[in-house]
């Protein structure tokens, strides 16, 4: 409910008519109404074109899959077609299209099993996952809340039935959500388990970031989100013992994290605070110090420097040039504690306007070495550069999605409604090869398809063709072929296989837990082994 | 908590089992400290029985009062080791004094002795968690730092020691976490007792990253450990207590020991319990109904306001009046005269009305009708400040409760001025102590101010000990002294005479 939107609806019964009606009738009377959320999309003049040309590819897939029995094939071909590539990929507004799109996502391409996997950490659906929250945002802009499927199944029918344009995830709860008002007391439903979840949002880096502002990102910016991950992916798992920590990109201009260790999963609100204010560091509002920790430094914070340092040598310092301004500059002064070395620092700076911000950094020892009086507190000034270092790297968290159980949380794999782009996980051990502006965007899945049907598709088949001509290759004819799994024929094909490995490992390490944990308990590995012979 | 081992000895006959006596070994007592896990077993007299609690009551209630008065752990340090040292003394083991073990037992049972009698209810039980946690602490704090280590061992709860491989290894990173400055501080990191526990088990170390924390386990220096120790001595204890509590029905076949229980534990309601019956009157005080507007000067803010209130209306709804009454009994009012009060405050209804909507509650606030217990008792104790300041804030219409927690900044100011404190700085002083929760202090303030002058002739002429100026923690001390200080004169001759009398 924190997001309060403009309407509510949690019982499905009454969505299956009337809500969707509803969507309908909303969306056809406002056309080009903005989602509240979506306050800074892109110019939206070439929607028209883009909207044909996507129908245009449609079109041909219902050729070639017959899936897309839904579009009226004869809209909008009169348009011309002018083969340009939509720079900003966006999803088309016009209703029809929008959903029919979605439609052939989560038919085609959303990783249901491996989803389903995740959540319920085994393969037979258990508690975790049929008491598990979701919330679906509906295109009238309503939501959803308390939604829960028995099985994998039942969600994708569900999602399919309803096309919900964002699909958060709460957690789990002592009862079928969906059954929570047939409870007396609220003793009985309450909320027992959720993956301990980061949120880092590069608008909070805002007065540090000189490329980009607001929902804008580009792939200078984005090396603030690579450190940031570095630093927490280190700290959970060198500190804190997590194995399980999955990073996504949340479509936009940030990325989500979901440590799914059984022991984050089940911490109390108490212990999510406290592990959310051992990462805090940058405390306050803008302007003033917004550091300040304690000294000595704890262990996590010099190793976070350590990781940090040479990020900020090169993808603050030298891309980023926060001081080139001289008012910037200024506040850089104001963090130096000897006032004899920031006088002298200004007017070397006065002198020559515009200086780099790698050079005015490298300034600051220079001068200090040269200091004559010798009254300078070297180790002041250490701490210091070591508060500037933290604030213009240290990871910046939203605490709110951290500290409690029931906060819900966008689903990996959804579409970010404002730029296409599928919320992929992000594979750390290829930490600064992961591209946000290159992630698979919805109308790029569904070119690529075609593409695949074009060239690997007709190669295979002649393949085929072969092999059933009589050339003997052992065991694999024809019958033989698995079909590829749709998205194994686009570019979200690396980005599934990384989930589905973690969602392994993860099963993997639960089970042997739940061995170890029944063996603790009957005490006798015996009788274990005889009631498995049944 | 679980069960603990039952000390009985084997007993071989099984049918003989079920109805011989029980016999139990002689428990042990190897540190000064306990948790208090076990309950007693041995026999002691009744005499043995109600002096040992007596004297632990003692010393909770002083605790408590340290507590009140805002003392500092060491200025309570300071004040509880005599008392200590008296009622409850607790040697070291590596004193080696003869007394060891009957000093251990004495603690172990007028430990259980006390929780016996203050199970019955929620309130006694928190404040007695909290008392026997500040004694329990102050013990810590004192005890020799191997002895204290052994302690904690003993315990298990499940802390793992580190080793000093471990802590060599760890020290430039355990070092960071034990003091401020850039000076070295590897000797002091092998010097510490270090333990392992999970961080789960130290959220509020964990959230100050005051703590190192490798692989889930948290590094705890040994001066840390206390407050994990104290939270584990609070949690088992109140879960013990709740234990008690549940089997307390089942205690009554013993009639010898009930009235002792009882006793403590209303001793315990009311540390002030003196305050009951014309008994404390003061000599030479005019204290009857026609003489309680010029009384009222002494009284401290909560009953001024009833006064007022009951002076404004005409009526004071029942919490009001309880709270009054109790006082006025508290002062020396007798039950004639407090009825005669009553009824002539309420000037706006009939006798009829008097007798039987308000008779029977002073009647039964001072003890004359009521239940058999209510009749013995006398009646109710005068209610503390503690008791005013916690139970039953008052609602719209009702004038009871402690002004400084209770008032608005604004009618407090206002009530203070209409009582004659005026002085900036005091009303300032008063924002500040009751800003900060200590209402006990802005009540002290507002009496030093009133009574300054008679005050500093007071400590000049040494007419009053230290004791008696001590912080004020209840209505009717208030009383008491403003009286006194304000009739000095009087006293001071009537104590001259006495001393005549004496010599001669």
């Amino acid at each position: 409910m924190e997001d309060a939107p403009a309407a509510v609806v949690d019982s499905p019964a009454a969505v299956d008519d009337t809500a969707m009606a509803d969507a309908a009738d909303a969306q056809a009377a406002t056309e080009d109404v903005k989602p509240a959320d979506e306050s800074s999309q892109p110019a939206k003049e070439s929607n028209g074109t883009k909207a044909a040309e996507i129908k245009q590819e449609e079109k041909q897939e219902v050729k070639l899959e017959d899936l897309f029995d839904g579009i009226d094939s004869d809209d909008d071909l009169s348009l011309p077609e002018d083969g340009q590539e939509p720079q900003q990929p966006e999803l088309a507004d016009t209703p029809g299209a929008s959903i029919e799109l979605l439609r052939a996502y989560y038919q085609r391409f959303f990783p249901w099993r491996y989803m389903f996997q995740w959540l319920n950490h085994s393969p037979v659906p258990t508690n975790d996952f049929k008491h598990r929250e979701f919330s679906l945002w509906l295109h009238n802009d309503a939501v959803m809340r308390y939604q829960s499927f028995p099985t994998s199944d039942l969600f994708r029918k569900d999602v399919l039935r309803l096309m919900p344009r964002r699909i958060e995830i709460g957690p789990v709860y002592t009862a079928d959500p969906r059954d929570r008002k047939t409870f007396r007391n609220s003793a009985a439903f309450q909320p027992i388990a959720k993956e301990l979840c980061f949120d880092i949002d590069l608008t909070d880096y805002d007065d540090i970031r000189t490329c980009c502002d607001k929902a804008n990102i580009c792939n200078k910016c984005w090396k603030f989100t690579t450190m940031a991950i570095k630093v927490l992916d280190t700290a959970l798992r060198e500190d804190f013992g997590f194995n399980h920590i999955l990073w996504v990109y949340s479509g936009r201009r940030g990325v989500h994290a979901w440590v799914c260790d059984r022991k984050a999963r089940t911490l109390a609100d108490q212990h999510r605070k406290a592990i959310t204010a051992y990462f805090e560091v940058i405390a306050g509002k803008q302007g003033g110090k917004r550091v300040n920790v304690r000294r000595p430094l704890h262990p996590h914070l010099s190793r976070s420097i350590e990781i940090l340092k040479d990020h900020f040598q090169e993808d603050v310092l030298e891309i980023q040039d926060p001081w080139q301004s001289s008012e910037k500059a200024e506040y850089l002064l104001q963090q130096i504690p000897d006032l004899q070395l920031r006088d002298a620092l200004r007017k070397k700076w006065d002198s020559s306007p515009g200086r780099a911000s790698t050079s005015k950094w490298a300034d600051i020892d220079a001068l200090a070495r040269t200091d004559a009086s010798g009254g300078l507190d070297a180790h002041s000034l250490l701490d210091a550069k070591q508060d500037i270092l933290l604030e213009y790297t240290y990871p910046r968290l939203d605490i709110a999605v951290s500290q409690r159980l029931n906060h819900l949380l966008k689903s990996p794999f959804v579409i970010h409604p404002g730029t296409g782009r599928v919320c992929v996980p992000i594979d750390r051990n290829n930490l600064d090869a992961f591209d946000p502006l290159d992630v698979p965007t919805l109308p790029r899945l569904v070119r690529e398809i075609d593409e695949w049907a074009e060239t690997e598709g007709a190669s295979r088949a002649m393949a085929a063709v072969e092999v059933s001509d009589g050339a003997a290759v052992g065991g694999s004819s024809s019958q033989d072929v698995k079909p590829v799994p749709d998205w194994e024929k686009t570019s979200l094909k690396p980005y599934i296989e990384h989930f589905r490995s973690f969602v392994a490992t993860l099963m993997r390490d639960e089970r042997e837990t739940a061995v170890k944990r029944e063996r603790d308990e009957d005490g006798d590995v015996q009788i274990k082994t005889e009631s498995l012979d049944f | 908590m679980n069960r603990i081992d039952i000390k009985r000895t084997k007993v071989l006959d099984h049918r003989k089992k079920q109805f011989a006596d029980p016999s139990y070994k002689d428990t042990e007592y190897p540190h000064r400290l306990n948790f208090y896990s076990t309950p007693p077993t041995a026999d002691i007299t009744l005499e043995q029985f109600e002096q040992w609690a007596m004297d632990r009551l003692r010393i909770l209630a002083e605790l408590e009062a340290c507590s009140f008065r805002n003392k500092t752990p060491a200025e309570t340090a300071v004040h509880m080791k005599p008392l200590l040292e008296k009622y409850l003394p607790l040697d070291s083991t590596s004193s080696n004094s003869s007394e060891l073990n009957i000093q251990r037992q004495r603690d172990h049972y007028s430990h259980f002795i006390l929780r016996l009698a203050f199970a019955s209810t929620e309130d006694l039980r928190r404040r007695f968690t909290r008392v026997e946690t500040m004694l329990f602490r102050l013990r810590f704090q004192a005890d020799d730092s191997r002895e204290r280590a052994a302690f904690v061992r003993s315990l298990n709860l499940d802390w793992e020691p580190v080793s000093e491989e471990e802590k060599r290894e760890l020290a430039p990173l355990l070092a960071t976490t034990i003091g401020f400055g850039h000076g070295r501080r590897a000797q002091q990191v092998m010097d510490e007792e270090w333990c392992k526990v999970d961080w789960m088990r130290v959220p509020d170390l964990t959230e100050g990253r005051k703590v190192y924390i490798r692989a889930g386990k948290a590094y705890v220096p040994a001066r840390e450990q206390q407050s994990m120790v104290l939270n584990a001595y609070t949690k088992r204890l109140e879960q013990a207590l709740e234990l008690t509590s549940r089997a307390l029905p089942r205690l009554d076949e013993d009639d010898r020991l009930t009235p002792i229980l009882d006793h403590l534990s209303k001793s315990f309601i009311a540390p002030d319990a003196s305050y009951t019956g014309s008994g404390t009157a003061i000599d030479g005080a005019e204290i009857t109904a026609g003489n309680m507007d010029n009384l009222s000067q002494h009284f401290p803010m909560c009953m001024s306001n009833l006064h007022r209130s009951l002076r404004r209306d005409a009526h004071l709804k029942h919490f009001g009046r309880l709270q009054y009454t109790l006082f006025l009994k508290g002062i020396g009012l007798n039950l004639e005269e407090c009825l005669i009060f009553w009824r002539s405050s309420f000037r706006n209804i009939t006798d009829d009305t008097f007798n039987k909507d308000y008779r029977y509650n002073v009647q039964h606030a001072y003890g004359q009708v009521g239940g058999d217990m209510n009749r013995r008792g006398g009646g109710y104790s005068p209610f503390s400040c503690q008791k005013i300041l916690t139970e039953r804030a008052p609602g719209s219409g009702e004038a009871h409760g402690c002004p400084y927690r209770h008032f608005s900044l604004d009618n407090l100011t206002a009530l203070l001025r209409a009582s004659g404190v005026t002085d900036r700085g005091v009303l300032q002083g008063v924002k500040e102590d009751t800003d900060s929760q200590k209402f006990h202090m802005a009540c002290n303030r507002v009496f030093e101010h009133l009574h300054h002058t008679e005050l500093k002739r007071a400590k000049d002429d040494g007419i009053m000990t230290a004791a008696q100026l001590d912080t004020i923690v209840h209505p009717n001390e208030y009383f008491k002294r403003s009286y006194q200080l304000k009739n000095m004169d009087g006293r001071s001759k009537q104590k001259q005479e006495g001393d005549i009398k004496m010599e001669g």
